[in-house]
């Protein structure tokens, strides 16, 4: 058990795994994303209240939940820095949150696009929209302070905090977002609802979120490994690792 | 310093506490400059939205406290600068007292020269939206735990770019997605009292947001100011 | 496949523009955060055995030289 946690912390034996991985979660990660999309585009079976603009769910939805679990992913790895002082806890983190801007920045878009021919506007201001933005500014806020230190040691110890102060603040923020926007609902807006969602569309949806999940892992993966890359060239086990 | 072993943490908080406000009576504009810029932009609001006060009145919530935030965001932005530059902020670092506690007195003593005191003209700037004086208890008393709870969350983020060059817009882009709970807690406090509704529930949420940031943001500050230093 | 024909499909009853831009804004998106760190570390391994090539040169020459 502490020999794997042990093995985590050691930068030759991630580079190593990641190298190992990669090879095979891209080609995979990007059928999945592929297959999947033409199943959500091409056989799911249309919405009876929102016709076909509903097909919008299978990229919005999973990058919306995976953007969401990529700031507690963020903050672990801050945790992890913060505590036991493991400098790859530092590289993780600094991974994960250009990922998360890209997946909220997704969730955003997407859910514009989806509110033209449901609601009628670009942008409307529903509960979920206004979490999500905030969530990317967030996202962009630990990108930015990042960015501000000179020292990167001390810029990671700083988004560490950052991303905790932000980790309990979240649930506060979409709470009260929430109970804002049940103030001022039009009743006549509502997404698909609590109703019961057809197995039918309701699989590529599963799908569709697991493949973000995928790709996420691989993009950490790939972020990890750049990161790596850069800090140890000058390292005798990554010079021997290449010239292999 | 013969008894430095065991210092008495009640009065170290209140001979800082005194110091830093005798400080800020030194240097009123400090104090002055904040409430200035809140007045300078409640008069904007009429002068781009139009005169009428029946309009003014339902926009006055948010207007109030989007100001009450930007206004707060200015003092965070100066909060631990000069301590920096003049290296005491380093010698509370080192000091005795844990550095969680140490910096409470500062963080109450700007409260009290800023929110405080914006709090208690509050209702003059409300009558000047068309507030009815009725909801000024309730302007009030949310506003004096808002600014509270905002004072505490922007001093992590003041903690966190004190270090660095032109940390200004930096703190702005910290911290204001974190004062989102504040703003909606605030004026829906608001909104209920000039509804005739309950204001009760939205100000408990405010209490508990104080209670909360006092006991979890000085913790997050301390650690942000080793972070700054580089300690 | 639901849709009929492929004329349907690009379609989708007058929401397609929407439902099709979604989809590729969304992969643009992500081809270019899956294209950074791939060519980055293109570049960066690149300079590396580079440098390591410089490296055994020179060596080799010090040695040819004494």
């Amino acid at each position: 058990m502490w020999r794997i946690i042990h093995q985590f912390g050691s930068p030759p034996w991630v580079y190593r795994f990641c190298d190992k991985v990669i090879p095979w979660l891209m080609p995979i990660t990007i059928v999945a994303l592929l297959g999947g999309s033409v199943w959500g585009l091409l056989f799911a079976p249309t919405d009876y209240k929102q016709g076909d603009s509903y097909r919008i769910i299978y990229i919005h939805v999973p990058a919306a939940v995976v953007a969401l679990a990529g700031y507690y992913v963020m903050a672990l790895a801050g945790l992890v820095s913060l505590v036991w002082r493991v400098k790859l806890a530092d590289t993780a983190m600094r991974a994960a949150a250009p990922i998360g801007a890209a997946y909220t920045a997704i969730a955003l878009i997407t859910g514009a696009i989806w509110g033209k021919p449901t609601w009628g506007a670009w942008w409307v201001w529903d509960a979920r929209i206004t979490s999500m933005l905030i969530l990317f500014f967030l996202y962009v806020g630990v990108i930015a302070l990042f960015e501000a230190y000179e020292n990167k040691t001390v810029a990671a110890r700083a988004c560490a905090i950052l991303s905790l102060v932000g980790t309990v603040n979240i649930p506060i923020i979409y709470k009260s977002v929430d109970w804002w926007y049940s103030l001022h609902q039009p009743a006549s807006i509502k997404f698909t609802g609590s109703s019961a969602i057809d197995a039918s569309m309701l699989y590529p949806l599963l799908g569709m979120i697991i493949t973000f999940y995928a790709l996420f892992a691989l993009l950490m993966m790939l972020n990890l490994k750049q990161s790596l890359t850069e800090e140890y060239a000058q390292s005798a086990w990554l010079n021997k690792r290449l010239a292999a | 310093m013969t008894e430095a072993r065991d210092i008495d943490i009640f009065r170290y908080c209140r001979s800082q506490t005194v110091r830093h406000l005798m400080l800020m009576v030194r240097s009123p504009s400090e104090v002055v400059n904040p409430l200035l810029f809140f007045l300078l932009v409640i008069v904007l609001f009429p002068l781009g939205l139009g005169p009428d006060p029946e309009q003014l009145s339902i926009l006055a919530p948010g207007i109030l406290w989007v100001v009450a935030l930007l206004s707060n965001l200015m003092i965070c932005m100066r909060l631990f600068v000069d301590d920096l530059e003049d290296g005491s902020l380093e010698q509370l670092a080192m000091a005795r007292v844990p550095l969680s506690i140490a910096v409470l007195p500062q963080l109450l003593a700007s409260w009290l020269a800023s929110g405080l005191l914006l709090s208690l003209v509050s209702p003059i700037f409300g009558l000047m939206l068309g507030l009815p004086l009725e909801v000024a208890s309730v302007l009030v008393v949310s506003l004096l735990m808002g600014t509270a709870i905002m004072l505490l969350l922007g001093a992590v983020g003041a903690a966190l770019t004190v270090g660095v060059q032109r940390g200004g817009i930096l703190l702005a882009l910290l911290i204001l997605p974190l004062y989102v709970p504040i703003l909606i807690a605030g004026t829906r406090a608001l909104n209920e009292a000039l509804q005739g509704g309950d204001p009760t529930v939205a100000l408990a949420l405010l209490g508990a947001g104080v209670t909360g940031g006092l006991l979890l943001a000085p913790l997050a500050i301390a650690a942000g100011l080793r972070v700054s230093l580089e300690l | 496949m639901y849709f009929d024909s492929v004329a349907d499909a690009l379609a989708m009853s007058g929401h397609g523009v929407f439902v099709w831009g979604a989809y590729s804004i969304s992969f643009v998106i992500i081809f270019f955060v899956l294209l950074r760190p791939v060519m980055s570390i293109r570049t960066l391994n690149a300079g590396i055995r580079q440098e390591a090539l410089r490296k055994q040169s020179a060596q080799v020459a010090q040695q040819n030289a004494s």
